[in-house]
């Protein structure tokens, strides 16, 4: 049996599928007159290991609470999620099970302030390996590890309020890897930063994903944040309404304005220049890329046109 | 620059005094209190004195940084001065004049209780407070304390209570300012008015920031429980304290100075304090 069931676990390492959720629902309980408002409606997607997976949607459209199910602050109303392959939806889960689930996937928030609990840096950073029950040298190396990881050793010994925005995130990164967590759910954790600070974060998350092999999971409202992954959700009204590789999904501009959402600056261009008559493609995101399509079509029909 | 509540008054260094345990720090801060308020001559007065120069050369902090911090006690150390100086008759008459009488044990009662109020804030304020964090304190006392979580008190939660409160209030006073700032710029007025006005003019400034308070509250506990915070039940941390030669010495000093004191009463005939 022991065997058995080592075997099922280890077959499913290989598929290394490190979340999958099948049909969650959930709604909030409203208040005692109101009806429950419904957040999420059957929501089906897995992540592999190592997967940088962005999450696009509208205000309100169930983002954080699909965040929050992942990281098992809630529980679904209805529907399985699977973590590495563990249920964490059976009806026997115990608080220890969760826990243990918890060490895998972390979560960091959007308001920096609200979500470090110590002054110190290195304090924080200690945190959750501390609530671990670690010894005392193995918390030490895995802070230290973190903090390098997040470039921010320098900091160690400063106090977490004086810290600038982008700071105080990374602070908050290294306190979710230093419990060497497999994934990383990013809850809009560049919304309230400033355009320096927003590429700080980004360039961490994005070098966890390369360099550590982290699995991140990147909630957004910045286009150009989502085109760096593997892979994009969009959300609306608490569904999946479109998965696929960023250049697959912001190719669809129409479907993506009707939701309410933005496509990335260049995709815009591009999609007015086609709606010119131009054949362009529209999967470019980058800005000296999209530049010389531009030209390409351009140059491509001046002889056919007058200079006007 | 606006005080920093994270370190208090704390004053950057690597002394001896800085680098005590900060457990035993505590008890000495009391020891030292004890002795403070058992001197009761002259001559311990002087022994005490010299104590309290000895801590702040030790200490490294600046003659000016020890002095600043007294500046809040200048009103009660003259109050009480002068009080002394002019109500307490003793046999050496001074000054006759009028209705006012100073007798020379007056004077020296007054000298002696402003002494002992400077020693009392300099002295624990360099023990203490200057140097050690908040953080190290509120460690230090946890783990001081923690014999007392065998009967079910909550010493954790205090000491966690403590380390949020720390972290907090930087946060908080930096938006009680961005609020008063943006009700200012729509003309509310903070400093005219009567006492009912005033305090009518901060309605608007506790309500966002409660609210906001609250929603913090929540924020953090949610990051706290994704962070697998259980309580203080299993949890182990990554500094611990350590106690050295230092506090061993620090204890016999203090030992040697209690000692000091108690013969000087004793042996040491001179001007006694009268409280
Ligand atoms: N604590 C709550 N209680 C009741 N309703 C909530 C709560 N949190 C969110 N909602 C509702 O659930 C829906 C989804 O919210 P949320 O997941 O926060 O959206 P998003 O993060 O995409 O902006 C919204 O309609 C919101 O009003
Ligand atoms: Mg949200």
């Amino acid at each position: 049996m022991d065997t058995g069931n080592n075997t099922a676990k280890e077959s499913e390492k290989q598929m290394s599928t490190i979340m999958k959720a099948e049909h969650i629902s959930y709604s909030y309980p409203g208040d005692e007159e109101d009806r429950p408002v419904e957040a999420l409606r059957d929501v089906s997607f897995s992540v592999e290991e190592g997967e940088f997976v962005a999450i696009l949607g509208h205000n309100g459209c169930g983002k954080s609470t699909l965040a929050k199910i992942l990281c098992m602050i809630l529980q679904p109303g209805e529907g399985k999620l699977y973590i590495d392959g563990e249920d964490m939806t059976r009806d026997d889960i115990t608080e220890e099970d969760i826990n243990k689930g918890r060490r895998k996937v972390g979560m960091v928030f959007q308001n920096p302030d609200n979500q470090l609990v110590a002054t110190i840096v290195e304090e924080d950073v200690a945190f959750g390996p501390e609530n671990l029950g670690l010894a005392p040298e193995k918390i030490r190396r895995r802070v230290d590890w973190a903090l390098e990881t997040v470039g921010m050793t320098k900091y160690a010994r400063h106090a977490t309020h004086r810290l600038s925005g982008g700071q105080k995130q990374r602070v908050a990164i290294a306190g979710a890897i230093a419990m060497r967590r497999k994934c990383i759910i990013f809850d809009e954790s560049t919304a309230m930063l400033d355009p320096h600070g927003r590429k700080e974060v980004m360039d961490t998350i994005s070098r966890l994903n390369r360099e550590e092999g982290i699995t991140v999971i990147h909630i957004t409202h910045y286009m150009n944040e989502a085109t760096m992954a593997d892979r994009v959700l969009v959300m609306q009204g608490g569904g999946i309404i479109m998965e696929g590789k960023p250049t697959e999904v912001f190719s669809r501009a129409q479907e993506l304005w009707d939701a309410g959402l933005d496509v990335p600056q260049t995709t815009e261009l591009l999609w007015y220049v086609r709606q010119a008559g131009y054949d362009v493609a529209l999967d470019i995101f980058d800005p000296a890329a999209c530049a010389a399509e531009i030209a390409r079509v351009l140059k491509g029909t001046a002889h056919g046109r007058d200079n006007t | 620059m606006k005080a920093d509540i994270a370190f208090g008054q704390y004053y950057e260094g690597n002394s001896f005094l800085h680098r005590l345990d900060p457990r035993w720090k505590i008890l000495f801060v009391i020891f030292y209190i004890v002795i403070i308020f058992l001197a009761k001559n002259i001559f311990s007065f002087a022994l005490l004195i010299l104590s309290a120069i000895f801590l702040t050369l030790i200490s490294r902090i600046p003659l000016r940084t020890i002095l600043r911090g007294l500046r809040p006690l200048v009103f009660i150390i003259f109050f009480t001065a002068i009080i002394n100086i002019f109500w307490l008759k003793g046999d050496t008459v001074l000054v006759d004049w009028w209705i006012i009488h100073i007798y020379l044990e007056g004077l020296i009662n007054a000298l002696l209780i402003v002494v002992r109020v400077v020693i009392l804030v300099a002295g624990t304020s360099i023990l203490l407070t200057y140097t050690t964090t908040p953080i190290a304190l509120t460690d230090g006392l946890e783990r001081l304390l923690s014999p007392l979580a065998k009967i079910h008190l909550p010493v954790h939660e205090f000491s966690m209570m403590m380390t949020i409160a720390l972290r907090f209030i930087p946060t908080l006073v930096e938006e009680t300012e961005k609020i008063m700032n943006a009700q200012k710029a729509r003309g509310a007025d903070f400093s005219t008015g009567s006492l009912v006005r005033r305090a009518k003019a901060l309605i608007p400034i506790l309500i966002p920031l409660f609210i906001s308070a609250f929603r913090r509250a929540e924020e953090l506990a949610t990051a706290m429980e994704c962070r697998c915070y259980t309580g203080g039940k299993g949890r182990t941390r990554m500094n611990i304290l350590h106690s050295s030669w230092r506090d061993v010495a620090a204890l016999l000093a203090l030992c040697a100075l209690c000692a000091g004191v108690v013969l000087l009463n004793i042996f040491a005939p001179g001007y006694a304090l009268a409280l």
